[in-house]
């Protein structure tokens, strides 16, 4: 897409738009509103509900999926165009259930909003209703086919934004239109009114139940009460809710939400949880930010005698240890108890990604990674490496998804663990299931593809020529062959001989050349080239995420160099993610030591001394939704979480009170954060939240990535250190991330060591892990969308520390054995 | 507007009228002048005159206007808003109330709670339903948006109790079983008005 700016005039308004723009997404954009049902701004068009008709240039164009072009006069309502949106909507109310106080989207409910707006007081048509019903698709998704309105946004959603695919339109079995309609009504309605009359939303795998990642972003964006979240059912009106932004503390995405409270009942006054809401239109949510939101800490009190004891083990500690659920401010708490008492930070997640950072600024001269992620979806060449991208980042696999589906992407996945998901994003993707260790080869072969060899340094152009050589294949190529035959003539009888030109397969041996890097990590390299080249098509910009993987690696400095270079020789935006919810901000405010010293606190974490969110500590402090503060997240930007519910009892700021280093409140912290590392001196009151309406994100700030300085960048010669045996990979269950998710009685994912079908019929039921410092006895249970051996065991219990049974590395070699 | 206008800052005594009462006497002798004018001219009798003739007709003529409550109670207008009543359906016994909770947000002293959930049925119950009549100023709307005339004000005005909470039960408030057969609609705000089948437009159905 190219960014010259065009002119065009809606309404008598002019607006400036880039070119290529959906006339629908610049009207939004400059606050003139069109109706708008099945539109998705960050999604294909659907055009299932027909109601964004506008006139451009005199001529009639659905302004979802019409472009702008400069010098467009666009007009937004004429006398025709009213009349069909309110027969549109008047065939939209044709059968659904006039008890709309039984419905929970009663109130936000769009039908209801444009059935007022365009003024329907009267119905003209009717047809018999057909028997639909009530199901659970999922254990959080509830499908009311009675109130769906077809409108195909769940199923829009679904597909270019999650990437699941997980439902689809099916047959309704409703009765055929009369075709005397045909000529009576308006031709849009009729249209529309032919299409739902055929159509419900169905789980696209054939049975009952969706095989999905339980998002429910579907939830989200269904304008009726018709995909509605199980645990919502029924329990409380929109406008009883409080309405709370914050953003989610699970994943380093830092997703924009809206808690909605109230009181939990009648006999229970105190405020609860009832929902997450995302804006759905520029931020999609993924499963454990919408349903993992019941974490918070209600068994604090003030309790004097607590707070002493905390302050006397801090005061004796030689440890802190911590992981990065914690807020900015609560990190420059630690820190500055390190600065003052000397005391040790020990952050398992966030150390080796801390380290990775300091290597790659040092090779790139800058501290933090070029670009964000939400530059990124203009890209259309997105590469992933090092990141499981199902389980480590919902924002990132769906980035991935979204460049295959909306820009005519092509991509590159490379991960040891097959995902037989990854391929089903687009046409054009090449999966790479390397060996764990040979992360080097996969970043040594993305600049052999992409990289200006002119700014390569010779030794890696050396390593680059080396893995070349010339080899034979086999092609089968087609040639037309010219063959004789005799004919004999029916009438005449006469045989006669006849030339024909038939075509004939034929098998060549073609010289060609073969790079052994795409040999190492698992694709035909007789096939690459051709693949690649047909990949590369039209191809303009180009993106590269990079995942925990690498941080956790043996060779990590090598990595992050190799980063850097492709920073510097070729044209990706390149971005990382940080392993853990605020591992960057951690990174950055922190710093970090090595090991253990003295007696342990744990911050959210076993110790010797627990202060803990959880409740279960020896010192409660709140969770991340009864505190305000604020997050760093992979788009470098720094976001504020507000309190949504209360909390009774002491927090970090009342510790360091009394020991006389704290401040008024927690968040007088915010603009102590430091600027050295790109912090700014903003008040947290001062800190905005929310989107505007042309799509930009208007929350808090963007870190300043500031330079540093630069030592060059180093290429170690790269060993085989692949990894050999029976492997175990440190990795989350989808909608798990820590002890708070597991908390969340929505979130249903076990701990237990997932593995693909055919590994877990071999495994059994439960089985015995042991690593080199310990061991682990679990139950065994099947991903069907893992494919080969490797087995993943989760991390987000911090009482089985996982991190110490896998060291510094995400993969393991274990034995195990059945129990 | 003239600078006089604005300087006058006498606002609001310009048009009043003074009334023609007489004058309260001011000296000694004419306080007693007063005082013996009105005990002769026996002014008290001409007062206990009506009390008097209303007295021999009501004990002896039978002519009684006192109304011996709490034993006798008059009759009140049946638009009177007073304790509510939930209504049933007269079909099944079920009550009326669909959960929607627009007297809850309707409700300009916030008196009225609900707890709602999905039951067995796939149907959305009433699970918890209270008023707070301490704080009810009984305005009547959440009679009128209830959009199932479920909940309405019924005649009972007494509401003296040891508890503000009583009478606030959902089960208080609803018709009893037994009573179904005399349930009455309730004519005030919110009930169709006798013209209402004629403004209704109908929607069309293919049946």
């Amino acid at each position: 897409m190219s960014d010259n700016l065009i002119t065009v005039t809606i309404d008598g308004i002019e607006c400036k738009a880039k070119e290529g723009e959906y006339i629908l997404n610049v009207a939004r954009a400059n606050d003139i509103f069109i109706p708008a049902i099945c539109y998705l701004t960050r999604c294909s068009p659907t055009l299932a509900c027909r109601i964004c008709l506008v006139e451009a240039d005199g001529k009639r164009v659905y302004s979802c999926n019409a472009k702008a072009k400069d010098g467009m006069e666009i007009v937004t309502q004429t006398e025709e165009i009213l009349e069909e949106r309110r027969a549109i909507m008047e065939v939209y109310d044709v059968n659904h259930p006039l008890q709309c106080g039984v419905c929970d989207q009663h109130g936000e409910c769009e039908l209801q909003n444009y059935t007022l707006e365009l003024k329907v007081d009267s119905q003209h048509y009717a047809i018999a209703d057909t028997k639909r019903g009530n199901v659970n698709w999922s254990s959080v998704l509830h499908y009311d086919a009675g109130l769906c309105i077809v409108c195909e946004r769940c199923v829009t959603v679904c597909k270019d934004m999650i990437g699941d695919a997980a439902i689809k339109t099916g047959p309704r079995g409703g009765d055929k239109l009369d075709k005397e309609l045909k000529d009576s009504m308006p031709k849009d309605a009729y249209a529309m009114w032919n299409k739902l009359q055929k159509s419900v939303i169905v789980p696209s795998n054939g049975t009952e139940h969706t095989n999905c990642s339980d998002c429910g972003e579907c939830t989200a964006v269904c304008p009726v009460g018709a995909l509605t979240e199980r645990d919502f059912i029924y329990k409380a009106n929109p406008w009883d809710l409080r309405e709370i932004p914050s953003a989610c503390a699970h994943c380093s995405s830092a997703c924009h939400i809206y808690y909605e409270t109230r009181a939990e009942s009648i006999d229970n006054p105190t405020e609860k949880i009832f929902r997450v809401k995302n804006e759905w239109n520029y931020q999609t949510l993924c499963g454990a930010g919408r349903f993992g939101y019941d974490y918070e800490n209600t068994t604090a009190k003030k309790d004097p005698e607590a707070l002493a004891k905390a302050v006397e083990a801090i005061k004796s500690a030689g440890t802190i240890k911590f992981n990065s659920t914690i807020t900015n401010e609560e990190a420059k708490m630690l820190q500055t108890l390190k600065e003052k008492f000397g005391v040790k930070l020990v952050n398992n997640e966030v150390k080796p990604f801390a380290d990775f950072l300091s290597h790659y600024s040092k090779a790139a001269g800058q501290m933090l990674y070029k670009d964000s992620f939400a530059d990124m979806s203009e890209c259309d060449f997105i590469v992933s490496v090092g990141a499981k991208l199902r389980n480590d980042n919902p924002a990132a696999r769906y980035l991935f998804n979204n460049i295959q589906k909306m820009n005519k992407g092509a991509g590159m996945y490379f991960h040891p663990v097959g995902d037989t998901l990854i391929p089903t994003f687009g046409k054009s993707i090449q999966t790479f299931e390397h060996k764990p260790g040979d992360e080097e080869s996969a970043l040594l072969l993305i600049l052999d593809l992409f990289a200006d060899k002119d700014k390569l340094p010779d030794d890696v152009k050396a390593k680059l020529d080396a893995s070349k050589e010339k080899r034979t294949k086999t092609v089968t190529e087609k040639v037309m062959e010219e063959v004789t035959e005799t004919v004999v003539d029916k009438e005449t009888g006469e045989e006669k001989e006849v030339t024909k030109k038939v075509p004939k397969n034929v098998k060549k041996e073609v010289e060609y050349e073969a790079n052994s890097l795409v040999e190492k990590l698992g694709a035909n390299p007789e096939t690459f080239e051709d693949d690649f080249a047909k990949m590369m098509k039209k191809k303009e910009s180009f993106a590269l995420v990079v995942g925990e993987d690498f941080y956790f690696h043996p060779k990590s400095k090598n990595l992050a160099n190799l980063i850097a270079l492709i920073e510097e020789s070729t044209e990706f935006k390149v971005a990382f993610i940080p392993p853990k919810s605020n591992a960057l901000g951690v990174a950055l405010i922190c710093d970090l030591d090595e090991t253990c010293e003295g007696s342990t606190v744990g911050y959210n974490e076993p110790a010797d001394f627990t202060i803990s969110a959880l409740g279960n500590g020896d010192f409660d402090i709140p969770a991340m939704n009864q505190q305000e503060g604020t997050t760093t997240n992979m788009n470098k930007r720094v976001v504020p979480l507000n309190a949504a519910l209360d909390y009774n009892g002491y927090e970090l700021n009342d510790i360091m009170n009394a020991l006389g280093l704290g401040k008024n409140l927690t968040i007088d912290w915010t603009e102590c954060l430091p600027t050295d590392k790109g912090f700014q001196l903003a008040k947290f009151d001062d800190l905005p939240n929310g989107f505007r309406n042309d799509k930009t994100e208007n929350r808090g700030y963007v870190l300043a990535n500031l330079s540093v300085e630069k030592s060059g960048i180093e290429i170690e010669d790269i060993e085989d250190n692949a990894l050999e045996g029976d492997i175990a990979y440190r990795c989350n269950p989808q909608r798990q991330f820590n002890d708070f998710t597991n908390k969340a009685h929505q979130i249903f994912e076990k701990f237990a060591l997932y593995a693909s079908k055919e590994r877990a019929e071999q495994l059994g039921d439960f089985v015995k892990v042991e690593f080199e410092n310990g061991g682990l006895e679990l139950p065994v249970e099947v991903d069907e969308r893992i494919t080969g051996d490797i087995v993943e065991i989760p991390d987000f219990k911090s009482e089985l520390d996982v991190y110490g049974l896998f060291g510094k590395d995400r993969y393991a070699k274990v034995t195990i054995t059945k129990v | 507007m003239s600078l006089d206008k604005l300087k006058n800052r006498n606002v609001g005594v310009q048009n009043y009228k003074m009334l023609d009462l007489g004058h309260t006497p001011e000296s000694g002798w004419g306080k007693f002048k007063q005082v013996l004018k009105r005990s002769v001219k026996l002014e008290l009798f001409v007062g206990l005159k009506v009390t008097i003739r209303e007295m021999f007709k009501a004990l002896f003529m039978g002519e009684m206007h006192t109304v011996k409550y709490p034993f006798e109670k008059l009759p009140i207008s049946p638009r009177y808003r007073a304790i509510h009543e939930m209504k049933r359906l007269l079909e099944s016994g079920h009550y009326r109330c669909i959960g929607c909770g627009l007297c809850e947000k309707i409700c300009i002293s916030n008196c009225i709670k609900m707890d709602t959930r999905y039951d067995e049925e796939q149907r959305k119950e009433v699970s918890d339903y209270t008023i707070n009549f301490g704080r009810c100023i009984f305005c009547g709307y959440c009679a009128e948006v209830c959009p199932e005339l479920a909940i309405v004000h019924g005649g009972r005005y007494e509401t003296a109790s040891e508890q503000r909470a009583s009478y606030s039960n959902f089960e208080d408030m609803l018709t009893p079983m037994d009573e179904l057969m005399n349930q009455k609609e309730y004519p005030g705000f919110g009930a169709p008005t006798p013209v209402a089948d004629k403004n209704i437009k109908k929607t069309p159905l293919a049946y």
